[in-house]
């Protein structure tokens, strides 16, 4: 039980431990980049409306906006910048998934989760987890495109796409 | 950014969760029970809240519970939409839970946050309004049961330190006909203009509503009304606008007219649905 409005925590951010003080008021998304410099997540409406802030913990996609970074101690973090697997970014740029870029992190971390979650997604599903992200440039149909390429090879891989 | 600091517990057991409320309160701090966070974390960065010290509800068992206890569906407060939406326990409930918010934001918003939450719609109440579902209470005392239609029906009815443990559903109310439907003003995502949750039991069409008044609802006369074949459908639906239990909700997102009419068509959609099926 803490009772401080500051606290020591240890984070488990992409594979790394890190060790910092955090105000329990603070949200995931201003500690990922006001403390630790990783700017992946980035803010958009803060309210839970748009998933430019999409981060995964525990492979779970979550608006780091609307998450008390306390709350993800004891959970795996991940963010685009531990996202070292380049070929959901590759499907992204060979579908033309990209304008001006700002929603792109959420939405590659949100597929990605898909595609490791729901391996053989209807039209339906892969509409229900896209549905949580906002793209300002409205590249909606390409990013679907993008999704869909990578399920393909995922499949024609016998389920190894890696 | 959240502009005021507070304390954050996160206990294990109810007593411990109530009595740190308590003892928070006696030292002269604003304590408040905590889920999913999302509305906490967004009405605190609007400055529309402040408290001293938030008691995060999900480190605690009973409300994590998801499963059936012999015919009974327990269903803790801190599970979240995604979870229920992606089980098949109780399907009304998972078709309603799927139309709220986004996926995302469903991945941390609490059944218990969302019929709890100073919203009007509280979407998911409504398969439990049908249900006639009995709610479990963290007290001073103790815990109590008692009907969910004395706690949720309009408004939540909670005392100050009070939370929901559990929601209790009989297992009857998995397998009966039903049938839901969500209107809103443009995107997939947003608050209803209408949402509509009915179930057929013993031949009469019961039927819950949100987003058409101030509260989400499910009142005996409507049903009444619904069901009372005499009069013809048209008559009916025009019954059920005159009967509602309070004044029709009116903002940016639906005007009061436009929630009626909206009403109105799903209605009608529901009576056709609902011929030849028991
Ligand atoms: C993007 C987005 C879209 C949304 N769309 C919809 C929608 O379409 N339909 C709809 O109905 N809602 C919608 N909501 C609203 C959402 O369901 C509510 O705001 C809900 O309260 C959030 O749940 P939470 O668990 O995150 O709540 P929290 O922020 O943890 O809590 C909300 C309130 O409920 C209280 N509370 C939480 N748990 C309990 C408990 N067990 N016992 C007693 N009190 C408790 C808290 O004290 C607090 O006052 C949406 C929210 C978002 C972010
Ligand atoms: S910034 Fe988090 S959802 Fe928009
Ligand atoms: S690419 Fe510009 S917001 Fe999506």
């Amino acid at each position: 039980m803490k009772a401080a409005q500051e606290n020591l925590v240890t984070l488990n951010i992409n594979g790394l431990q890190k060790n910092l003080y955090v105000r329990n008021a603070e949200t995931l998304l201003y500690t990922l980049r006001d403390q630790l410099g990783l700017m992946g997540a980035k803010p958009g409406c803060e309210n839970g409306d748009c998933g430019t802030c999409t981060i995964l913990i525990d492979g779970t996609p979550i608006n780091s906006c609307h998450i008390l970074t306390v709350e993800a101690v004891n959970h795996q973090i991940t963010t685009i910048e531990g996202l070292l697997d380049q070929t959901v970014q590759n499907d992204f740029i060979k579908n033309w998934a990209i304008q001006c870029g700002y929603c792109t992190p959420g939405y590659v971390l949100n597929s990605y989760a898909l595609i490791e979650n729901c391996p053989d997604p209807d039209d339906a599903v892969i509409d229900e987890w896209l549905e949580s992200n906002i793209c300002r440039c409205t590249g909606y149909q390409e990013i679907k495109e993008a999704v869909k390429s990578m399920l393909n090879v995922r499949k024609n891989k016998n389920g190894s796409y890696y | 950014m959240i502009a005021f600091d507070f304390e954050y517990y996160k206990p294990t057991t109810i007593q411990e969760a109530v009595t740190l409320f308590y003892d928070l309160q006696a030292n002269g701090k604003i304590p408040h029970y905590y889920a999913g966070g999302t509305e906490f974390i967004s009405r605190a960065r609007m400055h529309e809240i402040q408290v001293d010290a938030v008691i995060d509800l999900k480190g605690i068992p009973d409300c994590n519970e998801f499963q059936f206890n012999g015919n009974q569906l327990v269903i803790g407060s801190a599970v979240t939409l995604t979870t229920i939406a992606d089980s098949n326990l109780f399907p009304l409930l998972s078709d309603v839970s799927r139309a709220i918010a986004h996926r995302t934001a469903r991945n941390k918003i609490t059944i218990g946050g969302n019929i709890s939450g100073h919203l009007c719609y509280r979407e998911a109440l409504l398969p439990f309004l049908l249900a006639d579902s009995e709610v479990v209470i963290a007290e001073k005392k103790g815990i109590r049961t008692t009907s969910i239609h004395k706690i949720y029906q309009n408004g939540v009815q909670l005392n100050d330190g009070e939370f929901l443990i559990q929601i209790i559903t009989d297992g009857q109310f998995s397998n009966y006909p039903y049938w839901s439907s969500k209107k809103t003003k443009h995107s997939n995502v947003n608050y209803p203009i209408v949402s509509l949750a009915s179930m057929k039991v013993d031949g009469k069409i019961r039927v819950a509503l949100s987003g058409v008044c101030d509260f989400p609802f499910r009142t005996e006369q409507l049903e009444l009304v619904l069901n009372d074949t005499s009069y013809s459908e048209q008559t009916r639906i025009q019954q059920v606008l005159n009967h509602l239990p309070g004044a029709t909700h009116n903002d940016m997102h639906g005007s009061r007219e436009y929630r009626e009419f909206v009403l109105a068509q799903e209605l009608a959609k529901l009576l056709q649905r609902s011929k030849g099926v028991s």
